[in-house]
């Protein structure tokens, strides 16, 4: 068998992806097998009593936003009870930032895959603060939430249906030549989001006051376009998957506990190792001791080629994850030597405009020893505390090892 | 009283020459007597317990586990090293300048589009599979590492062959590329004579000696010491000879090597000999024995029976220099020129009351067994490590018995230790011992200078010299390099005089001497030739034009051999720092044993990239 001809293959796919923004619609009107007793998760599957404080406070905030309990305890009385199902996005076509809980109500973004067909979903994401995505439950923070479905998804979605969608890959390659990476970095993809989304909100609005509120809300959050950025790497990855004999990473994900990997030639199968604590700056106040093991579906940048594997298109946030400009182009150097392919439509101008480094294959992770990089935030690890602090986390190498044993026993290798 | 304290790292792989600098970092602390540093495989934990570091309980560790062991005075002394383990670690993990450190040699090809060589020194078990993919990658290797199976290493060199590419090595200490040193080698001028070698000291020894009489080396390849065996054919070798007929900047030839094959001898004195070029010849102990032809004397007369085109065979490596010379000077020997064989000393014996026996201690193994060969019928018996049967092989290498000539770089003295042209470490402490034994009268030790060498060995070495003479102990060091060495030779030379050493420039000279000191009684045999081994007597008298054909497989591009502009380092950091003092662009890799070493995963790669 030639493995390498099946990456090829399944990175061409991911490269071809064409993840286009049509639309903001119900979890449960959209996502395929969402019903009202199950909750998504980031990362792979977790049992309600390995979950962390972050997820933990997400999960009990949702239960209380479906108003399936009426307070904390019932909450978690329910959920430690088996009544609720639990699943990751990942396994129903979604991803989500941080704690990546999505219950059947609530709106979530509708990415299309032009070139392939398929479609992929995220959630909204609510801006900084007390955040469901950090595990806060309190009443404003469902109040948000609230307004998110009832006021800004309908915005969202009136404005979008009347439109051709928003070309997310586009839209990418922009902000990579503006000193985004695209996963810790969207400063200047939100703000390209925003000026995309005005002039389809603002002719349909009734209200001009609620219409300000839609595009401000948009406008003031530098991670506003995360989620649909998100769910088109998800687009794009599943489109490099189920290729019969590829070992190309097409999830990388954390529920807080474990960190998961999925492989293109490897069906839905997850490999997982316990999820490490990222390395990085702390806000004032914080320290590593605060820090919840590594989070989120966001990672999902990564395996489509962008966050830390971009590394070099963002020097602005090098502070982060190490110190100079040159180390954010030895980042990105770095994962060429762990990828198949450099990415035709993300491009580096310091680097000369080479393409990024995409389709992380898991041989050459085993055999170098060099796992990719992730360009993380850092949840507290009680619930609801928030962020606490952005770096730089790695995943267990074991977890590739166990893939490519997988892999081999999978092939008779 | 001292004792043994260790620390375990888990899963903190280091490269062993990180950890060989560790552990002298370590014995450089206050109170330390001795440390060791490896990575916890079962073999690094028998060299620990041959050290008398293996402490107990034995540590639960893994290969891919760091074990630190110290031996200090008290065992404060010895905590307090082991908490500077991890800033020692820190300080020799360079990569400063923000340079970035691929892992792959693909990533170090596509960032250095020059390359044309990659330089391989990464443990044995490893060095096969990068030097095949530098092959791959269309790159020539030089292969210092050794534990490379013969296998192995034909496998290579017939695909380097087929790709017209060198494999040179395994176990190659040296070449010199364009005027560009590879691993250690002398700063040597360009010039007309090529050479190729199976042996890095001797093409050193040859290298330095042609310019110190003032002529200079157009190539000069390493084949690695088995290249020459039956097995192998002398594929290199081949090879090399090959270049230097087709290039126009050689004009003479020096092949050297220690006993060859005799079937292979034939087929590379057949492709030598139909070069057009005149061709010297370094057989060690071999000599002009090899051939049944006509007598060759010393220096003057040749196989061909004209004296600027044919085979000449030289007894040792300082008479391979000045006939090379010679040669390419058109043809008249001047003996001594500007260089002087002998530097100092070789007057009278002092008193001829030296203690009775001579002691060699070695940096490798040609000078080792040309001196042995050299003292052979002079000094009996000979004891050495040296492997032949022109000795007396010494049970323990540790201890010397009665003359005892060692090669200090053997794998006995130098697995998990870092190599004694590299470190002193070893040479100090067996001098010391030599200079405890009071029946040992002379120490010879060569001292080798040039890129990748000590830095600066005189200065380690004299104070020990200094302290190990006695009216009945003398001292004699052969020193190889060139006045343009980093090192200056001559303050080198000046060093060791001034600590009372007798300092030579070749080995037949100190040899002479260290007889004469000795007062070993006069070589009954001078006149007739030493015996050559057994099979060679039987050489045919002339060459068989028809083995003189080009080697098969692609021709080895002569612009490959221009001076390289960069290279890829694979291993031992001190070749890139040699190449960038050559002003020769280096990438080195952050190179990590593949698959952590994992044999299951390694074999899944290995069936995954077919």
């Amino acid at each position: 068998m030639d493995v390498s001809l099946a990456n090829a293959t399944a990175v061409e796919r991911m490269i071809a992806s064409r993840p286009v923004l049509t639309g903001v619609a119900r979890a449960d009107e959209s996502i395929p097998g969402m019903h009202d007793h199950l909750l998504l998760h980031a990362g792979p599957p977790i049992e309600w009593g390995r979950m962390s404080g972050p997820l933990r406070g997400a999960v009990i905030g949702a239960l209380l936003y479906e108003e399936i309990a009426s307070d904390a305890e019932e909450a978690a009385r329910i959920a430690a009870s088996g009544a609720i199902e639990f699943a990751p996005c990942h396994d129903h076509a979604a991803v989500g930032p941080m704690a990546g809980v999505i219950s059947s109500s609530m709106a979530v973004y509708v990415v299309e895959d032009l070139t392939h067909g398929h479609r992929t979903y995220s959630n909204l994401n609510e801006g900084y603060g007390k955040v469901l995505r950090y595990g806060a439950y309190s009443p404003e923070v469902l109040d948000k939430l609230r307004w998110m479905n009832e006021g800004l998804a309908p915005a969202l979605a009136e404005g979008l249906a009347g439109s051709e969608g928003i070309d997310i890959r586009a839209l990418l390659s922009e902000a990579l030549h503006m000193g985004d990476e695209g996963h810790n970095r969207n400063k200047a993809g939100s703000l390209l989001f925003l000026k995309l989304l005005a002039p389809m909100v603002a002719p349909l609005a009734l209200d001009p006051a609620e219409a300000t509120k839609v595009l401000a809300f948009i406008g003031d959050n530098a991670l506003s376009v995360l989620n649909p950025v998100m769910a088109a790497c998800k687009a794009m990855a599943d489109a490099a998957h189920g290729v019969d004999g590829s070992t190309v990473v097409t999830a990388m994900a954390r529920n807080g506990t474990d960190f998961g990997i999925r492989v293109s030639g490897l069906a839905d199968r997850w490999f997982t190792a316990p999820a490490q604590t990222p390395d990085g700056l702390y806000f004032a106040g914080f320290s590593s001791a605060d820090a919840n093991p590594d989070i989120g579906d966001s990672t999902i940048t990564e395996t489509a080629g962008i966050g830390a594997f971009a590394m070099a298109a963002a020097p602005a946030i090098v502070s982060f994850v190490s110190g100079t400009p040159r180390d954010a182009i030895n980042a990105t150097l770095e994962m060429y030597e762990i990828t198949v392919a450099e990415h035709e439509h993300f491009t580096i101008p310091t680097l000369d405009f080479r393409g990024t480094p995409t389709g992380i294959d898991v041989r050459s992770v085993v055999e170098l020893g060099v796992t990719p990089r992730v360009n993380t935030g850092i949840a507290h690890r009680e619930a609801g505390v928030g962020q606490v602090g952005a770096g730089l986390v790695r995943p267990p190498l074991e977890i590739f090892e166990q893939a490519l044993l997988a892999f081999a026993e999978r092939y008779g290798i | 009283m001292s004792g043994l304290v260790s620390a375990v790292r888990p899963g903190a792989y280091r490269d062993s020459i990180v950890l060989m600098q560790l552990q002298v970092a370590l014995t450089e602390l206050p109170d330390v007597e001795d440390a060791g540093a490896v990575m916890a495989t079962p073999e690094n934990l028998s060299l620990l317990e041959a050290s008398g570091l293996l402490p107990a309980p034995v540590p639960e560790a893994g290969p891919t586990d760091l074990v630190v062991v110290v031996r200090a005075a008290t065992k404060e002394a010895g905590e307090q090293a082991l908490d500077r383990i991890g800033t020692l670690l820190r300080r020799g993990s360079s990569g400063g300048e923000g340079g970035f450190r691929p892992h792959s040699l693909e990533a170090a090809a596509r960032l250095t589009p020059g390359a044309r060589f990659a330089l391989v020194s990464v443990p044995g078990r490893y060095a096969a599979g990068v030097a095949g993919q530098a092959l791959d990658l269309g790159l020539h290797v030089f292969l210092y590492s050794d534990n490379v199976g013969v296998d192995e290493e034909i496998r290579l060199k017939r695909h380097a062959r087929d790709a017209g590419l060198l494999v040179m090595g395994p176990d190659c200490g040296t070449a010199l590329i364009g005027g560009v040193g590879l691993g250690f080698a002398n700063r040597v001028r360009r010039g007309q004579i090529g050479m190729v070698a199976a042996s890095g000291t001797g093409l050193q020894a040859v290298a330095s000696a042609i310019h110190e009489l003032g002529r200079g080396v157009s190539q000069g390849i390493g084949t690695g010491g088995r290249d020459l065996s039956r097995q192998v054919g002398a594929i290199t070798a081949l090879q090399a000879v090959d270049i230097l007929r087709r290039d126009p900047e050689t004009r003479v030839i020096v092949l050297i090597s220690k006993p060859p094959s005799p079937e292979v001898a034939d087929r590379l004195l057949a492709a030598a000999g139909s070069t057009g070029k005149p061709v010297v010849v370094a057989f060690q102990g071999v000599g002009q024995k090899i051939i049944n032809g006509p007598e060759i004397g010393a220096g003057s007369k040749a196989a061909g029976g004209d004296n600027t085109a044919g085979l000449h065979f030289a007894d040792d490596l300082s008479e391979a220099a000045r006939l090379a010379v010679t040669l390419d000077a058109g043809g008249a020997v001047d003996g001594r020129s500007a260089w002087s064989a002998t530097r100092s000393g070789d007057g009278a014996p002092a008193s001829g009351a030296l203690a009775p026996y001579l002691r060699g201690l070695f940096s490798g193994g040609t000078l080792a067994l040309e001196t042995l060969l050299k003292l052979r019928g002079r000094l009996d018996p000979l004891h050495s490590n040296l492997g032949t049967e022109r000795s007396v092989e010494l049970e323990d290498p540790g201890r010397s018995r009665g003359h005892t000539v060692l090669d200090l770089g053997a794998d006995e003295f130098t697995v998990g230790r870092p190599h004694p042209m590299i470190d002193n470490d070893l040479r100090v402490r067996r001098l010391r011992q030599e200079a405890d034994d009071p029946d040992a009268g002379l120490i010879m030790l060569d001292v080798v200078l040039g890129y990748g060498a000590h830095p600066d060995p005189a200065s380690e070495l004299a104070p020990v010299i200094a302290e190990a003479r006695r009216p009945d102990l003398a001292v004699i060091a052969i020193v190889v390099g060139t006045d343009e060495d980093p090192q200056e030779t001559d303050a080198q030379i000046e060093l060791l005089e001034g600590a009372g050493a007798h300092v030579h420039r070749d080995v037949s000279a100190a040899v002479s001497h260290a007889l004469a000191l000795l007062g070993a009684p006069r070589d009954p045999a001078a006149a007739a030739p030493a015996p050559g081994p057994p099979a060679s007597a039987e050489r045919p008298a002339a060459v068989p034009a028809e083995a003189a054909s080009e080697p098969a497989g692609r021709p080895v591009a002569l612009d490959d051999l221009t001076q390289p502009a960069a290279a890829i380092n694979v291993g031992l950091e001190r070749f890139a720092e040699s190449l960038a003092a050559q002003e020769v662009e280096a990438i080195q890799l952050d190179w990590r044993p593949p698959a952590g070493g994992d044999e299951r995963l390694l074999e899944i790669l290995e069936k995954l990239r077919r």
